[in-house]
């Protein structure tokens, strides 16, 4: 099998005669280096597999077919899942994406499964009509067209990779648990990295322009001003996400200013800022980092399981225009502040 | 904990006179907002929908309508810059 990223394994995948890889059950260390780089966003839009069928242990034309997508992350967190277990995998291209994600595109939807079915003559090789879908999977799917099209019933699997075995040994009925999304705290911190690396990205921008700015300034930017933007930008990034449900109110945005502002305001008063010399430069920073922090948490509203369109266009109308005008009221009080000394 | 976003926004409805009671929609949905009795289904709880139209594109009877989208800021943003509907398609910037 080739691989499009050649730090993938290869190890964990071992040729069969007719045709068809049998994939393991198990990860190497290659496979765990390269889940943490996708999560830090290194290759993660090349971190992919072939699409097409693939067999886990000795199946035959009566074992379960799974079907998922060719993100290999989605890959090895299904098959770390089905040690002991013969079956086929039935893998879309999703263009390496995850299949929820992908559901919401329609890459992981009707007509490439109803395609996908033909080109791996699946027809041939199962006698069932049956295939079993991440649950996830249904925003992109209908199952109706899907059995119109090719006589395969579509049955939901459960939500994780890690209940498909319960699922498969209870005759196909999964629990309410095994339907709900979660977004638990581990969940949620190993989204922040991908939070981090593009504001880091943006940040590198924007001390550029105050490193020209200290050619001019009466008052440089220095160190205190760095710590006190990199906080605004943790808040955002990393603390929101992190303390979500434990943060008062509903909004993402709010929830963002709230964090930025508690740092703010501490960091202020640690530099001892509140002196009245400070006056423009205390009000500049309270009112452009919480605004900065706002809009980095509102991102998070992306990344998050639980978000819905309508409700973040209400939240962005009200939190858009205020972070606009607070930071740029607050980037003129800066710039006073800097010039006017 | 469960998570809860801002209320009364949903735009999911359900017409239950052409609702069959298959259940499709307890199956599809990740966040348990539908639940079936005497073979009809029921929206138990809209506020925690997120409008990902799994429900609506799954239903047999066409019983279920949503103005399915992406819940995702910068995806938002983006279509406002660009005139483009919003979509998941920020590949190399970090959302999905």
């Amino acid at each position: 099998m080739s691989m499009s990223n050649d730090c993938c394994s290869t190890a964990a995948i071992l040729s069969s005669p007719n045709d068809i890889v049998t994939v393991t059950t198990e990860l190497h260390y290659k496979d765990l280096l390269g889940a943490w780089k996708v999560r830090w966003g290194i290759g993660r839009m090349k971190y992919k597999i072939d699409p097409g069928l693939y067999r886990v242990g000795s199946p035959d034309q009566t074992s379960p077919v799974l079907v998922s997508a060719n993100y290999k992350l989605t890959f090895d967190s299904l098959r770390k899942e089905l040690t002991g277990l013969s079956c086929w995998l039935l893998i879309l291209d999703t263009k390496g994406i995850n299949v929820w994600c992908a559901a919401g595109k329609g890459t992981f939807g009707t007509a490439e499964l109803v395609n996908r079915i033909a080109k791996t003559g699946l027809y041939g090789i199962v006698s069932h009509h049956k295939l079993i879908l991440p649950q996830l999977g249904a925003p992109g799917v209908n199952a109706l067209e899907v059995a119109r099209q090719t006589g395969f019933t579509v049955v939901y699997g459960p939500v994780r990779a890690g209940d498909i075995k319960a699922f498969l040994s209870s005759g196909l009925t999964a629990t309410a648990a095994m339907r709900a999304v979660k977004f638990t705290t581990l969940d949620r911190l190993v989204l922040t990295p991908m939070e981090l690396v593009p504001a880091a990205k943006t940040s590198l921008l924007i001390l550029g322009v105050l490193f020209l700015l200290n050619l001019f300034a009466a008052r440089p930017f220095g160190p205190a001003d760095f710590i006190g933007y990199a906080g605004a930008v943790l808040m955002g990034t990393v603390a929101t996400p992190i303390l979500l449900p434990l943060i008062p109110g509903r909004a993402f945005a709010w929830k963002g200013w709230l964090l930025g502002l508690l740092w703010t305001a501490w960091f202020i008063w640690f530099n001892g800022w509140l002196a009245p010399g400070f006056l423009l430069l205390a009000s500049g920073y309270l009112l452009t980092l919480p605004a900065w922090s706002a809009f980095l948490a509102m991102n998070f509203t992306g990344s998050s399981t639980y978000t819905s369109f309508s409700g973040v266009i209400k939240e962005m109308k009200v939190a858009a225009p205020l972070i606009a005008a607070s930071s740029v009221i607050g980037i003129v009080l800066l710039l006073a502040a800097a010039l006017l000394g | 904990m469960k998570h809860s976003y801002l209320k009364n926004v949903a735009t999911l409805s359900l017409a239950a006179e052409k609702c069959v009671g298959c259940g499709r929609c307890t199956e599809v949905c990740p966040h348990g907002v539908f639940g079936v009795t005497d073979k009809k289904a029921r929206i138990n709880d809209k506020d925690h929908c997120m409008e990902c139209g799994a429900c609506a594109l799954n239903c047999p009877a066409n019983a279920i309508s949503v103005a399915s989208g992406v819940g995702c800021a910068a995806a938002i943003i983006w279509s406002w810059l660009t005139g483009n509907e919003p979509s998941c398609d920020c590949s190399d910037s970090g959302c999905c």
